[in-house]
């Protein structure tokens, strides 16, 4: 897809999340430096780059979790966070985990389980978190953020402590998801290859600056060992060279 | 060798066939295990007494001691001082418990709170509640006032101390999983904090409650006209041995009953720690 025809795709669709000039420090050290990042409904934008380069604070501050020394932060419409670890509450029940709400609002329940359905944990409904695997945990975490209906998705990592094979399957099924909702959709991570599975855009950030921006033009399912997937990985890793330099 | 297998086979088949029995078996064993070296004790304490080598003045054999259970509690003496004592533990464990989780809670919530009187109850804590008794005997009299309060006193700091600790002590990513999907305050307490820290609090509970028997003891020597404590104040003037040893063995019983009670409830409360379901 050409730059052109990108935009013409995705200009329909309204802006879920706009960061303009956006300068973050810690006392001396400044993590971000004017960064730019506009994500669309339905788009899924890949944040990577070396640990330490404020990839996670981008996402932060799109979570509304930290705020920027400098610059505009616009978020509209709901945001829902998956973290590197599940983050279940030990003491409650899964489907209360993803309610995360007690008042129990009519059929809430209901809809806590339509949210396992989504990610196949519909029999895990009164388990008590202790009772589930990592993959299983992590997909609690995906339901649980499904049940917001975001408008916007932030990933923080969050396949990075699976297995390969649970990671895979995960990978597909946010896939799966995102295709039926098409919600906005930001995920760090350090894996390139998951980053070229997933994305319609990948940013490289180096040193708390975008270097880099390049566009996916690949039919999903994409398949990591065709050609055009390693064409465009080893792109990215030259890019990636050119950063750190 | 063949007979061999043959036998292995042998004893080996019915395991297979049924296997319940042996968890049934390691659940017999573990109270058998417990009781082992209180009946030894009571053995060697019943040969003391037969073989002479204590007078029954000192150490009056267990069979006086359980005969004084017999007479104590067909006058009925047993039965109301037990109620009296546990109402004046189960009211001080209360007051004070009850005192030590709201303060915990306010503290483990709100640094200022924190800051208000965290100093005066690590303070508080310091002082060994029976050095209080000469003072509430002071302030409260020798009546019922001095005891309940000298019990709050004593039970409300471990309450305090677990519960702010185990508020305290709460993954921060927890809390922070509560502003990310922007939980109200009331919703955070009631749904992250207050379930994450229960076990914590429980175990102050526990502490709590020992430390309210202990007080109590030490309560009921201050003039009591009821209780366990009168009853051994009053055997005590009459030189019998043998209830004097049976009170101190239900303050022992009480000790021991209210942690099991504690126990059972802290694993009916906490289901989700061991649940594989």
């Amino acid at each position: 897809m050409s730059e052109l025809a990108y935009q013409t795709e995705h200009e329909a669709a309204p802006v879920v999340a706009r960061l303009s000039g956006i300068r973050k420090r810690y006392g001396e050290n400044t993590v971000l430096d004017n960064v730019d990042l506009t994500v669309r409904k339905g788009e899924v934008v890949a944040l990577v780059g070396p640990s330490g380069t404020g990839k996670t604070t981008v996402l932060r501050m799109l979570a509304g979790l930290e705020s920027a020394s400098g610059g505009r932060t616009e978020v509209t419409g709901n945001t829902s966070v998956v973290f590197q670890e599940p983050r279940l509450i030990q003491a409650l029940r899964v489907w209360k985990n993803v309610l995360l709400d007690d008042s129990l609002k009519p059929n809430a329940r209901e809809r806590a389980l339509t949210a396992l359905q989504d990610v196949g944990l519909e029999e895990k409904l009164e388990s008590w978190p202790v009772s589930l695997s990592g993959g299983q945990a992590q997909r609690v975490a995906v339901a649980r953020a499904l049940y917001r209906r975001p408008d916007l998705m932030l990933l923080d990592e969050p396949f990075s402590a699976l297995d390969a094979f649970t990671r895979r399957s995960i990978q597909s099924l946010v896939l799966k998801l995102w295709a039926k909702y098409r919600f906005g959709v930001v995920i760090v991570t350090h894996d390139l290859d998951e980053a070229l599975l997933l994305a319609d855009r990948i940013v490289i950030l180096s040193k708390g600056r975008i270097c880099h921006e390049t566009h996916v033009d690949l039919a999903r399912e994409r398949d990591v060992t065709s050609p055009e997937f390693n064409a465009l990985k080893r792109d990215l890793l030259r890019q990636f060279s050119l950063s750190l330099s | 060798m063949s007979s061999r297998e043959s036998t292995l086979k042998a004893t080996a088949a019915p395991d297979l066939a049924s296997p319940a029995p042996a968890p049934r078996r390691v659940i017999l064993r573990e109270p058998l295990l417990r009781a082992v070296v209180p009946v030894l004790l009571i053995v060697v304490w019943q040969l003391v007494s037969s073989l002479g080598l204590a007078s029954e003045f000192v150490l009056p054999a267990p069979a006086s001691v359980l005969a004084a259970y017999h007479e104590l509690w067909q006058s009925g003496d047993l039965q109301d001082a037990l109620k009296i004592s546990l109402a004046r533990a189960a009211v001080g464990l209360l007051i004070g418990g009850g005192a030590g989780l709201l303060l915990g809670v306010a503290a483990g919530l709100s640094k200022s709170a924190e800051r208000g009187f965290d100093t005066v109850l690590q303070m508080v804590r310091t002082i060994p509640f029976i050095a209080l008794v000469p003072i509430f005997v002071v302030w409260f009299g020798i009546g019922e006032v001095s005891k309940i309060a000298l019990i709050v006193g004593a039970a409300i700091s471990p309450m305090y101390l677990s519960t702010y600790h185990a508020i305290r002590g709460i993954d921060p990513k927890l809390l922070e999983l509560g502003r990310t999907f922007r939980l109200s305050r009331a919703h955070q307490i009631r749904l992250i904090i207050l379930p994450t820290a229960l076990p914590g609090i429980l175990v102050g509970v526990r502490y709590s409650a020992a430390i309210a028997l202990l007080a109590l003891v030490a309560a009921e020597q201050i003039n009591a006209s009821a209780g366990i404590g009168y009853i051994l104040n009053n055997a005590n003037q009459f030189q019998r041995t043998d209830i004097i040893i049976a009170g101190i063995l239900v303050y022992a019983v009480l000790g021991i009953g209210v942690d099991a009670l504690l126990r059972f409830i802290e694993r009916k409360v906490l289901v989700w720690r061991a649940a594989h379901v």
